[in-house]
Parts: C-alpha cells; structure tokens; sequence
C-alpha cells in the first residue's frame, strides 16, 4: 500500500493527478449532458459536432501561425466549430426532420476533413494524434478552470428546469403546448452539449469523446428507472473511470483516453447483460 | 350567426401540407357546452391534422378556428391533449407519477412541482383507476397502462377540453369496457373529443360523429349507421350495434389502402 501512496504521489506524477482532478470536476457535468444525449437520441449529432472541433482547431492553429492572429487559440476555435454544427443540426433536426440524418453525415465528414487541411498546411510541429486521441499531458490549469465554469453553467440549470427538462425530453410536443420553450431550451442543450465535448477532446481525443458521453450514462440507465437518478449514477460512473482509467494507463504505459473508455464499456456491455438476465 | 359560446368553432378551413393540394377542404363544424365529439374516417383523411389544427401546431391556409372564442394557440391551457401513443419513447426512465406530473408543466415549474400539482396529478391517476402505479416505472407497464397515464397526464393540467388520439389502439384485451365507462364518466364533466382510424367505437354518449375525409360531414351519434360509414369510407363497412354502442369495423380497409 505505502508503494502505491508513493507512486501516486511522486512528483513526476504531477500531470496524473492533475488530469485526475479535471476529470473528476468533468463529471457532473458530463453526467447531466450525457444522460441527456442518451435520453434524447443525439449521439450522432453529438458525434458530428465533435467533429467539427477538429475544423476549428485547425482554423485556429492556421489562423494563429500563418496569420498571426495570436488570440484565435485552438480551444476557442473548437468551441466555434462544436457549437455552430450542433446549432445548425439542431436547428435542421427542428424544421426539416428528415434531412437531420445527410446534415449530420455531411457536418460530421466536412468538419474533419477541414481541419485535417488546415493542419496539413499549419507550419512547424503539430501534435494532431493528441487530438484525435487525447492526450492528458496536453491538460492546464485553464481546462481546470473552464471545466469549474462549465459545471456551474449546466448544474445550475439542470437544477432549477428540471421538470421542464424531463417533460419536453419525454414529448417534446406536449411540452410545447404547456407553454414550455422547447426549441430555446434544446439549443441550450445543443450549446452545452457542444462545450461539454470540447473540454472532452484533451482528455480522450476526438475518436473517443462520443463514447465517454454515451457509455456512462447508457449504463447507469440500467440501473434506475428515473432521469435524475441516472444522470447522478452516470456522474459517478463518469468519475471511477476516468480516475481507473488514468491510474491503470499510467501503471501499465497505454494510452488514456482508449483505457477509460474500454473500462466504460466493459461496464456498459456488464450492465446490459445484468438486465437482460434481471428481466427475464 | 353562429353559437359564440361554443367550445369548438371551425369555420369554412382549408389546410394543405405542401399548398397545392389540400388534406382537409371546406371544413365547418361547431361543438357546443356539453357535446362531445368522436372523429372517424380512413388513413390519411386527415383526422391528426384536423386535431394538431386544433392545438394550433399547424396554422389553417384559409378559414378560422376558435376555441373557448380564442384563437388555439391562446386556449392551449383549457386543452388537455393525448398524442399516439406509438410516438413516445417507451423506454423511457420515469415514473408513473412522474409522467402524469408533466400535465401541470408551466415556465414557472422550478425545482420541483408544488403540493397542488402532486395532488391534481394523482386525482387524475385515480380517475383512471390507476392511483397503485404511481410509483411504478413507465417502461415498465403494458400498453394499455400506459394509454392510461398518459390520458392521466392531460387530466392533470385539469382541461375543459379533452382530445384524444387513438385512446383505443393499445387498449388491454378485457379492460375495454371499464375504459369506455370511464370516457363516459369524462364527457359528464368536460367535453372530450376522440379520434378513432378504425371508425373505433362510437359511443352512443358521444353527441356528434365527425366524419373526415378531406371534408368535414357532422353526424348525430344516433343518426349514425352503416349508410353514412359507407359513405364516408366509400366502401362497405359492417357495423355491429351493441347494446349501449355503436362498434364498426372496416374489413376492406386494408384494400383501401393497397
């Protein structure tokens, strides 16, 4: 046990505890979000505007070396780039439904494809397997920061809407003529959706942030039999693998974000199997 | 001059999805305190576009439709509304309770729902016969139950207008005559409009018959026979009288549709 302690606590293990404690404050918020794309049936949208992250992370590194333009930081260009496709998703997915499947494969292939562009023609040295794939030594203090900010922009609201939020996700037309401001309140979700997967992408990479926002909260879903429960269930879920994750893939020298996101799907596949066993 | 108290008034309604030809022509039909009314007619008559015309989710091309004197959007309060019942998550993680809760929404629900909304839902639980689910998860009932809460969900905002879609098409084999005995007791206390797509039932309690097929025709429950289904459905329709209702069914449906 000392070992461990001191393992654990080593000075080189510095950016390990760091990104430990960025995941743990990325929890709540992941679990709200992701129980709500579960819930709703958007992964694919989700999917496709985290694709589009990587377009404006190239635009912003572009932007920054080639124009100078120093303020445009990766970061703010993936926010660009997340929030616009899922606002524009959302807002086809609103009006003209049955386009919302082409539009999300067309956002979700150009946004890639574009970044991939941008970073082609980027000078000098570009780590662009840290985004695809995550890399927590990639992980500062204004992650820390934003993940603080982020959780207080959608606890807050998850709280206080609550009901709102469980009507119009059950039936949305129903909640509409209760007076509810459905489409306000879905774009709001598409917005914080959009940041919830940005502040995702240094900790498992664009490939695998769609995993870390479904897998938590589809298995926590088979565990309860109400929405609140399952996004404070996925929450925690959320934490242990990202804290069992990052202590087993420095132990054994694998990469991060694919080692949480194998033990969130063991437990995913697990919890399946348990209900379907339960139910019979 | 029409009745200006009436609790449905539609008057002379054109209303087409891509403008040039329209699913419902002509349409005029006036509830009145008191009526109550059953909306039949085949596939693709227009039945749920009469009903989201209603609701004022779709706007009418030409006409007007007044609901309590007002415009629909601006009565939706007074309106409790059940939707197919097919186009909802049935998986979805809720309770009982909870469900029937969603009926008293407003902007104003923060936090959680007052007392006055727990108690209005589970009055409306109990006007189902189903105050033992509450607690029960919704994915976990059968079809039939679930029909229930979700009528419990449109009693609970305590509407003066109840419509129904499709109310019937998931009923529980066995429980169908406990559950037009409960319709019946609602049509006492608010008018309550049905839509049926096999002609459903027509109960002998629903004062009007609205037949629609691109156009409105308005028939009196009693007046209603197996002439004006035919005419409607513009094919033979066999019609079974019961003893306190009226049940048709359409065998060549199907080929209608083909």
């Amino acid at each position: 046990m000392n070992e461990f302690a001191e393992f654990f606590l080593a000075p080189e293990w510095g950016f390990l505890r760091f990104a430990m404690l960025v995941g743990l404050c990325i929890s709540p918020a992941l679990g709200v979000i992701g129980t709500m794309v579960v819930t709703r049936r958007i992964s694919s949208l989700a999917g496709a505007s985290t694709h589009a992250a990587l377009g404006g992370f190239g635009l912003a590194l572009f932007l920054q070396r080639v124009c100078m333009l120093e303020w445009f930081t990766p970061t703010f260009g993936a926010v660009i780039g997340a929030v616009g496709a899922a606002v524009a998703v959302g807002i086809v997915s609103i009006y003209a439904k049955e386009r919302e499947d082409t539009v999300i494969g067309a956002v979700w292939a150009i946004g890639m494809s574009i970044g991939l562009l941008f970073l082609d023609r980027t000078p000098g040295y570009v780590d662009w397997q840290g985004y695809l794939f995550g890399s927590i030594l990639l992980l500062n203090k204004s992650d820390l920061y934003m993940t603080l900010i982020l959780d207080a922009i959608i606890l807050i609201p998850a709280i206080v809407l609550f009901p709102m939020l469980l009507a119009l996700t059950f039936d949305d037309t129903f909640a509409r003529l209760r007076g509810i401001k459905v489409t306000t309140i879905y774009l709001g979700l598409l917005i914080l959706t959009a940041l919830t997967i940005v502040l995702l992408i240094n900790l498992v990479g664009i490939m695998l942030v769609i995993a870390l926002l479904t897998l938590p909260s589809a298995a926590a879903a088979c565990y309860t039999n109400h929405l609140r429960s399952t996004m404070i269930l996925s929450a925690i879920f959320n934490a242990c693998f990202i804290f069992a994750g990052l202590l087993l893939s420095s132990l054994l020298a694998l990469p991060s974000g694919p080692t949480i996101v194998v033990l969130a799907g063991v437990v995913y596949v697990l919890s399946i199997i348990r209900k379907k066993h339960l139910s019979k | 001059m029409r009745d200006q108290s009436a609790i449905v008034e539609i008057k002379d309604l054109v209303f087409g999805y891509t403008g040039n030809t329209p699913v419902l022509e002509n349409v005029s039909l006036s509830i009145a305190p008191g009526q109550s009314g059953c909306i039949v007619g085949p596939n693709g008559g227009g039945k749920s576009t009469l009903l989201k015309l209603m609701l004022g989710l779709l706007q009418p091309d030409k006409g007007s439709i007044r609901i309590f004197g007002n415009p629909p959007v601006e009565a939706r309060a007074w309106i409790g509304y059940m939707p197919q019942y097919h186009q909802l998550d049935a998986s979805f993680p809720a309770s009982v309770l909870e469900v029937a809760l969603m009926g008293r929404v407003t902007p104003h629900t923060f936090f959680g729902y007052s007392r006055k909304d727990k108690a209005a839902a589970m009055a409306a639980l109990d006007i189902l016969g189903i105050t033992d689910l509450a607690d029960r998860s919704f994915a976990g009932l059968s079809g039939g139950q679930r029909q229930r809460v979700l009528i419990a969900r449109a009693l609970a905002g305590e509407p003066k207008l109840l419509l129904l879609d499709e109310p019937t098409a998931n009923i529980d084999p066995g429980a169908e005559e406990q559950f037009y005995a409960t319709l019946d007791e609602l049509r006492k206390i608010m008018t309550v409009i049905t839509v049926s797509h096999d002609l459903g039932f027509v109960n002998r309690e629903t004062d009007l018959v609205i037949c629609v097929n691109r156009t409105v025709n308005i028939h009196e429950a009693t007046g209603f026979t197996a002439e004006t289904a035919n005419e409607v459905y513009h094919h033979h329709v066999n019609m079974i009288k019961h003893e306190h209702a009226c049940f048709c069914h359409c065998e060549k449906e199907k080929d209608h549709h083909e």
